[in-house]
């Protein structure tokens, strides 16, 4: 029996900001396998997206079971719906873009895609993530 | 045959738009700065001097071919929120033309339908102070014009005037969408550098293609 293996992706406009974020996240999972993919910033080092990496970077987290894909500000969201009309039809039916929070969302996903989760539980339990805070800040 | 935009047409219209926006690229930068994340000049002209350059490098056979070729490079290279949507409008417009030379009703039927992914990707409404401001009057002056049988040349000057006069019309507008959403009433007394480069991909066509 091979284990659901959901991949995530991280779009931002800033590549250190992606990294930033996967390496927090990545704290979750000391000696778990989980692709994490990034596709952040412009080919120069610039601050931007680019909707044919971020389609690259789904194609490259997808291994069947799904991907669930994290942004940062404004473009980036334009640039992720751009990038899934370039995925092939199965891929993109695969693909979610989740309106979660950047950093609290991806922390949240990645424990549970770790775990072996499904897609659509990793995209809930990625909308959770800023519960913890408003808790504890109410 | 007159009045026949083939892929040299269309082309020189590319190359006349990355030629003004590189004009133009720091009064779009500053306009972007007031009510932005100060990037539009450059972003637009980084991607443009792409597209100009893959042109040149992949002379591609037809229209269809041609737009679709500029809008993946924009979409891949401008960066900023303009990348997907001049991409998207480049894309969509290549999706309504065929290999064939496009007559003046079937190029304005293209731009309808490049408008029309513009709405869909950005979400925006007239009166959001984006681009749209300038894109639909321009669309809709462009078929008026078409419908009462004026030529491509005229129908172009049209659809010039319509995008500067919403141009124009964004500066007392309050932002909806993007970066300058952000400054609500503060993004008022501005003019908006989205419709701003929309004008001038409108007055690219009367130079590159009103003579047709």
């Amino acid at each position: 029996m091979t284990r659901v293996a959901v991949g995530l992706v991280v779009v931002s406009h800033s590549r250190a900001l992606a990294d930033a974020a996967v390496e927090l996240a990545r704290q979750m999972l000391p000696g778990r396998e989980l692709a994490i993919e990034v596709a952040a910033g412009t080919e120069d080092g610039g601050l931007g997206t680019d909707a044919a990496a971020i389609s690259a970077a789904i194609t490259a987290a997808d291994s069947g079971d799904g991907v669930v894909v994290f942004m940062d500000l404004g473009s980036a969201v334009m640039s992720a719906e751009t990038a899934l009309e370039f995925l092939d039809d199965d891929v993109r039916d695969r693909v979610l873009l989740s309106p979660a929070a950047l950093v609290e969302g991806l922390v949240g996903a990645t424990v549970v895609a770790a775990g072996g989760a499904s897609r659509d539980r990793v995209a809930a339990e990625a909308l959770l993530g800023l519960a913890p805070k408003q808790a504890h800040l109410a | 045959m007159a009045d026949q935009l083939d892929v040299a047409a269309l082309g020189a219209w590319v190359q006349e738009f990355a030629r003004s926006v590189a004009e133009h690229k720091d009064e779009l930068t500053t306009l972007d700065s007031a009510i932005g994340d100060a990037d539009h000049g450059a972003n637009m002209d980084r991607g443009m001097s792409a597209a100009v350059a893959a042109l040149a490098e992949k002379p591609p056979v037809d229209p269809a071919a041609l737009l679709k070729q500029v809008g993946m490079t924009l979409v891949s290279k401008v960066g900023g929120a303009s990348g997907p949507l001049y991409g998207t409008f480049f894309l969509r417009m290549a999706g309504a033309l065929g290999p064939d030379p496009a007559d003046p009703e079937t190029f304005a039927r293209a731009v309808r339908a490049g408008l029309e992914g513009v709405v869909a990707r950005g979400k925006a409404e007239p009166g959001d102070k984006t681009m749209l401001d300038a894109l639909v009057p321009a669309c809709d002056a462009l078929d008026a014009a078409l419908a009462d049988g004026r030529p491509l040349g005229d129908a172009l000057q049209a659809a010039a005037e319509a995008a500067r006069t919403g141009r124009d019309a964004t500066t007392p507008l309050v932002a909806r969408k993007g970066r300058a959403s952000y400054l609500g009433e503060r993004s008022a007394g501005h003019q908006d550098p989205g419709a701003t480069s929309t004008a001038l991909l409108f007055d690219a066509a009367v130079t590159a293609l009103g003579g047709r």
